[in-house]
């Protein structure tokens, strides 16, 4: 009965959950349409027919985050060092990287986490020989590019995701 | 004493959003290639944004965040529009 | 100046402080995209200002309008969640355009397809 209803609990909570944020109000009509509103879309979402994702381990989720937005700050302060004192001979360069995570959603929020540190961007991926490229914008080492991205975050993806 | 800082602050910060919306604006003027555009284009407009929530810190207006959301909202939806375009030639395939 | 008279002296000194902080991380992220050579350095830049020049000029505006307000007003952070989450798939997809334009142009630069011989 409640699988019929709510197909998508996660998705239908954080749609009420986002409504009520954006009305700033927990009064009673607010509280009736943002419930509405996320059973509706969580129907609305089943046509789409998406892959469902199975997360693991919040607690561990969580800490990702939680190191994802250490990361993002103290690399926003480095690229706006490079920025400022621009170096000639800075060197930036794509990176392949060997992947073992091969779960959708476990990629889709690897390709976030890089993309959303400032210094390095998801390029492409194969998804047939499981590579992945990145681009760095101040490359010194490959090797510990690739180390540092498959020990930070594929690892704990590989427990949350698979 | 804090709010003359505070006022002083908000004037700065501004001076520095309006520089780097010009330093987008230079860039989508010189290019030289279309994603060079696109990318100056997208940076504009979450300065813009950044921009109105200035400006609703300083009038103490809510509005502003709500306008500064829908820019977020559009904005990617512009530029999304745009590098599809650039990659294939079309919008919606 | 009148309403930002009523906030207490730690506020106004937390959202000056917030404020100049954002706005120099946006700023500097702009002249980078001046700064940096070509567009696989450039892409980078804009990131400083969707990310910690966002993240504090809302954490300024969310200090600023709770405290005026005298009960908490978040609605702020849904700009930063929309923004987290989008400012990404842009950037990727801008990425990959320039990768195929500069693959059909024949560039040595951008590494080669992995099904093309």
């Amino acid at each position: 009965m409640i699988r019929r209803w709510l197909p998508y609990p996660l998705l239908s909570l954080l749609l009420a959950v986002i409504w009520l944020v954006l009305n700033q109000s927990l009064a009673v009509g607010t509280l009736l349409l943002g419930v509405l509103l996320g059973i509706g879309l969580g129907l609305a979402y089943r046509v789409l027919e998406p892959p469902k994702a199975h997360i693991r381990n919040f607690l561990l989720l969580g800490r990702l985050l939680l190191r994802v937005l250490g990361d993002i700050v103290r690399s926003n302060f480095a690229v706006a060092r490079l920025i400022v004192h621009r170096d000639r001979r800075m060197h930036s360069g794509f990176v392949a990287i060997p992947l073992t995570l091969t779960d959708r959603h476990g990629l889709a929020v690897l390709a976030g986490i890089i993309t959303s540190t400032p210094g390095t961007i998801w390029v492409s991926h194969d998804p047939d020989l499981s590579i992945l490229v990145i681009h760095v914008l101040d490359l010194v080492d490959d090797q510990a590019e690739i180390d540092a991205i498959k020990q930070r975050y594929e690892r704990p993806l590989l427990e949350i995701f698979q | 004493m804090s709010h003359t800082l505070l006022a002083a602050a908000i004037v700065i910060a501004q001076i520095l959003l309006l520089v780097a919306m010009g330093c987008s604006i230079v860039r989508m003027a010189r290019g030289p290639r279309a994603q060079d555009r696109v990318l100056a284009l997208d940076a504009l407009y979450v300065n813009a944004m950044i921009l109105l929530l200035t400006i609703g810190i300083r009038t103490g207006s809510l509005l502003y965040v709500e306008a500064g959301m829908i820019i977020a909202l559009l904005g990617f939806a512009g530029t999304f529009a745009l590098a599809k375009f650039l990659m294939r030639g079309e919008v919606i395939e | 100046m009148s309403h930002l008279d009523a906030l207490p002296p730690w506020a106004a000194i937390l959202v000056t402080v917030l404020m100049l902080l954002g706005a120099s991380l946006a700023c500097i992220g702009s002249a980078g995209l001046l700064r940096l050579k070509d567009f696989y350095q450039r892409v980078h830049a804009p990131t400083l200002g969707t990310t910690l020049g966002t993240y504090c000029m809302l954490a300024a505006s969310i200090t600023c309008f709770s405290v005026l307000h005298g009960r908490p007003i978040f609605n702020e952070i849904l700009i930063g969640v929309f923004l987290t989450l989008t400012a990404p798939i842009t950037l990727m997809l801008l990425v990959r355009t320039a990768l195929h334009r500069d693959r059909e142009a024949g560039s040595d630069y951008v590494p080669k397809s992995p099904h093309k011989p």
